[in-house]
């Protein structure tokens, strides 16, 4: 590996029901992905708030994707839509910010998706690496 | 996949996996006794890639295209547009053996008619 | 500030092998809160459980982070330790380095590396958890079937004889559902009547059991627990506790003209009626559409040979408010419209009818008393050509009929023909089939033996059209086995038409805020583990509103349905899902947002009384979260303007403290 390969932070919310267990089976089946990606835990998709996003890119992060149900799936039946609409406005305006569309995702994985997910993190650190790194909203003050 | 096969799938727009092989298209059909192939056939075989026995069928020109079978199928697959894509398949092939400018005066004959060497000009010119 | 302790599982060699466990602890040694640190072998074994439970007690921990496998496996585990060394279970957080780091990374380093940031992370989160209780909901000790067939009747006797209370709710005036119009059941060929009516006898008369029979569930209120529910009980212009059933009312009225709905409309009744002879309950009821004393005011006959008084024409229709605990929808299935199939000229021809017509034609108690008689001019029918999916199996594209296999026709076609090639041996009977699908206990050795011991011509291939000509339909069809076309001169041709859910189940399904899919058969929880109960808590399904089913089916659903719910009702209260949204009632504006985005709507707006700053009070409308009916998907805590809404177990502050670990 090269030392000085460009390796983007990436914060990957997963929902419990669904994706999160796709992530697992993703491990179960030693399907790889890059290190870089860290997951977390929530309920549903539509737990992310756009708050959550923000404060990931302000904090340094070079990309962010969302997983979830695949709609129709939700396991709380109508979670998943409202995630669809309010990331469509929020990468919208992400983009208008300087946040470029690549470096925002929102993804369906069902649990059964093992190798979905790992096919979808990592083309999307790709995608995201070949950007380099967000500079955008990052707050300075946050830099050790 | 076959070449015949792929054509008559593009020019149909029909999905033969879609077939359930009911056979309601043959209950349907009211020239059944006079085709050699059944509708239904027509969708297997084509399925199958059997399709120069279809193409040499008299049975194309049975089909009145009366679109019964399209009308009835359960599985909405339209064998009716099957029928049709063999039948120009089999017009497009024929369409190709024309003659070229070059070849028609080797074949003039002096007591043809010179109206008829201008219409087999025109004919086979395309 | 919490005392945490990270406790990092090496999983044998699974964690191990990828990730430098003593690292981990290390690194995770100087985070601030962690007052220990350690690695074990398995942490989930006793012996792990052991060392949490000590490093407890011995360092006063007051949060936990376990550094182990997905919180899939063991994160109960883990909570149940905690709680048992007197920490509240929701102060355990789980660090996932085994399937999301040391499984998909091959890398020693950069697996060390991911597994302190996730710990990180967890001990980041742990320092904003705070104690969950669940919360507790009473259970009223009463079941609700809706649907009176064999599934609901199956279903409520099983829970009555638990030793709950059971209301059954029916919208016809008798119970019995399908299974009572039906003449002889498959593979046995015992009568329905004789098995069924024993069965609306008992549950008649099980002093458990209420039967609200003509009724309709109008609205459905509550959660899992404490369902409150309005039914109607439309007037029947009879005093049910009054009639006795003699009948005497049905035969004096002049009305005779009522298309008799039992029998599929193939012979008429009077305006006043008992479906049928073993009706329950037992009691007249009066078509007001047809009556002539509630259209005119003119007759009044069946009040004057009424010798128990029972007429009531000044009757209403009432609504009665119950509690329940539990709810099952048993609401069944009809057979299709066959409008669109003209091909099969069923509105045409009187002699083309569907199976569910035939099942009256042959029962004692039908149209014709059991004698089969064909219903345009009543002669024996010598041809009888049957056509199974007719309307099933369609392709979604297709402009007319379902998708799925109605699966009850291929044995009760054959039935059909085994019988009719029993009583009338003179008979033709053929069977136009594509597949024969008979996948049940004898349910195979039974069509053979229609095939075999009776000689019913099955023919694979299906009818293209009947065309009705003079008093024969012939019935043009494909053999295509023979490769041939047929034309066969029927006298009767009887459809197998499909199956699909009683209407009323896509407006209860909204009422019951259950899911249902694009066919409007309510969907299970799970297809293959929880087949009996609804996604929503407390609905359960029962019978064919939940897909095709034949009668053995429906009796195990039904049986397996009202388990679930004596589980439930056996429970004094009920726990629920600590982790559901919270309002914060002085941030609250009271704009409704999360009120229109709540699926299960558990958040309902209440007029509070707060005290301002100035000493005097002020009244505001505020969300109001109902936990018992919360699941806890955090919709609200998005859609909420003022951030007054916040999710327990998953708080905004929470997963912000996780999003700045894994950033940092």
């Amino acid at each position: 590996m090269q030392v000085n390969e460009f390796k983007p932070k990436i914060v990957a919310f997963c929902c419990n029901w669904c994706s999160y267990a796709g992530a697992d089976l993703a491990g179960n089946n030693r399907l790889n992905y890059p290190d870089n990606v860290k997951i977390i835990r929530v309920p549903c998709s539509c737990r992310v708030n756009p708050m959550f996003i923000l404060r990931a890119f302000q904090r340094g992060a070079d990309g962010v994707i969302l997983c979830g149900c695949h709609p129709g799936d939700c396991h709380y039946t109508s979670g998943n839509y409202y995630t669809r609409r309010r990331m469509a406005l929020l990468f919208s305006m992400l983009e208008y910010l300087g946040i470029e569309k690549e470096r925002t995702r929102v993804e369906w994985v069902s649990a059964a998706e093992g190798a979905k997910f790992s096919a979808t993190m990592n083309e999307f650190c790709e995608q995201v690496a070949a950007l380099g790194e967000n500079k955008r909203l990052e707050d300075l003050r946050c830099k050790q | 996949m076959d070449k015949l096969k792929e054509q008559i799938l593009r020019t149909s727009g029909v999905n033969t996996l879609k077939c359930m092989r009911c056979g309601k298209c043959s209950g349907t059909c009211p020239s059944y006794d006079e085709m050699e192939y059944h509708p239904h056939q027509f969708v297997y075989m084509v399925e199958k890639g059997e399709i120069e026995p279809l193409m040499k069928s008299k049975s194309l020109y049975k089909c009145l295209s009366c679109f019964a079978c399209v009308e009835r199928c359960p599985r909405n697959v339209e064998p009716a547009k099957i029928v049709e894509a063999v039948r120009l398949m089999v017009i497009r092939q024929q369409g190709e053996n024309h003659l070229t400018a070059n070849d028609i005066p080797d074949l003039l004959d002096e007591d043809m008619p010179q109206q008829a060497i201008v219409s087999a000009f025109r004919k086979y010119s395309k | 500030m919490q005392r945490i302790g990270v406790f990092v599982c090496w999983c044998g060699s699974n964690i191990a092998a990828t990730v430098d466990v003593k690292a981990v602890a290390e690194a995770l040694k100087s985070e601030p809160g962690v007052v220990f640190s350690t690695d074990y072998q398995y942490m989930c074994s006793q012996a792990g459980q052991d060392l949490i439970k000590e490093a407890i007690k011995e360092h006063k921990l007051t949060g936990l982070v376990i550094c182990s496998c997905s919180p899939r496996m063991h994160e109960n585990t883990f909570r149940k330790v905690a709680a048992d060394s007197g920490i509240n279970p929701y102060m355990v957080e789980i660090a996932n380095i085994r399937e999301q780091c040391s499984w998909v990374h091959k890398d020693k380093a950069i697996g060390t590396e991911k597994a302190i940031i996730l710990a990180r992370a967890a001990v980041a989160k742990v320092h904003l958890n705070t104690p969950l209780t669940p919360g507790e909901s009473e259970v009223t000790k009463r079941a609700l079937v809706i649907g009176g067939g064999i599934a609901g009747i199956q279903t409520a006797l099983d829970i009555a004889d638990a030793g709950y209370k059971v209301d059954i709710v029916e919208t016809k005036p008798t119970i019995g559902g399908k299974m009572a119009q039906l003449d002889k059941t498959f593979p046995t060929l015992d009568c329905a009547a004789c098995i069924l009516t024993p069965k609306m006898v008992e549950v008649a008369q099980n002093e458990n059991v209420r039967i609200f029979s003509y009724s309709e569930v109008t609205e459905v209120g509550g959660f899992v627990g404490n369902f409150t529910v309005k039914i109607k009980k439309k007037a029947r212009y009879v005093k049910e506790d009054v009639c006795t059933g003699c009948g005497l009312c049905t035969e004096k009225c002049p009305m005779k003209k009522v298309p008799n709905d039992f029998n599929l409309g193939m012979n008429n009744k009077g305006a006043i009626y008992i479906p049928f002879a073993q009706a329950v309950p037992k009691v007249a009821t009066i078509d007001p559409n047809y009556c002539n004393m509630l259209k005119n005011g003119k007759c009044g006959l069946c009040a004057k040979v009424c010798t128990a008084g029972a007429i009531d024409y000044t009757q209403k229709d009432e609504i009665i408010e119950e509690k329940y605990g539990a709810i099952v929808a048993a609401t069944g299935y009809n057979p299709i419209s066959l409008d669109k199939f003209d091909e099969f000229a069923y509105n045409q021809s009187k002699d083309v009818i569907t199976s569910l017509e035939f099942e009256r034609l042959t029962n004692a108690a039908g149209p014709t008393n059991g004698v089969l008689l064909r219903p345009s001019d009543l002669k024996h029918p010598k041809t009888i050509v049957f056509v199974q999916c007719v309307g099933s199996r369609c392709s979604a594209d297709a402009s007319k009929g379902k998708e799925y296999c109605s699966k009850i026709c291929c044995m009760y076609t054959a039935k059909h023909a085994m019988l009719t090639r029993d009583k009338y041996p003179d008979t033709d009977v053929y069977v136009f089939y594509i597949d024969v699908r008979t996948p049940g206990k004898n349910f195979d050795e039974f069509y053979r033996r229609a095939v075999e011991e009776y000689g019913v011509h099955y023919i694979k291939g299906m009818v293209g059209k009947v065309i009705p000509e003079g008093d024969k339909l012939i019935v043009q069809g494909s053999d295509l086995l023979d490769n041939k076309q047929l034309k066969i001169e029927a006298d009767l041709v009887v459809l197998a038409a499909a199956i699909e859910p009683d209407k009323s189940a896509r407006n209860l399904a909204t009422m019951l805020t259950a899911s249902m899919d694009t066919n409007d058969f309510f969907t299970e929880a799970h297809p293959k583990l929880r087949p009996v109960e609804s996604p929503t808590a407390g609905i359960f399904l029962s019978g064919t509103c939940q897909g095709p089913k034949d009668i053995p089916e429906t009796v195990s659903q039904a049986g397996a349905a009202a388990s679930k719910v004596i589980g439930l009702l056996a429970k004094d209260k009920l726990k629920g899902n600590p982790c559901v949204a919270h309002s914060d009632e002085l941030m609250c504006n009271g704009c409704s947002s999360c009120e229109r985005v709540c699926p299960y709507k558990a958040i309902t707006y209440v007029d509070k009384e707060f005290r301002m700053p100035d000493r005097t009070t002020k009244v505001r409308r505020v969300a109001f979260v109902n936990e018992a009916v919360c699941q806890g998907c955090g919709a609200c805590t998005v859609a909420c303007p003022s951030g007054a809404m916040d999710l327990k177990g998953f708080k905004s502050k929470q997963i912000m403290a996780e999003v700045d670990a894994i950033c940092k």
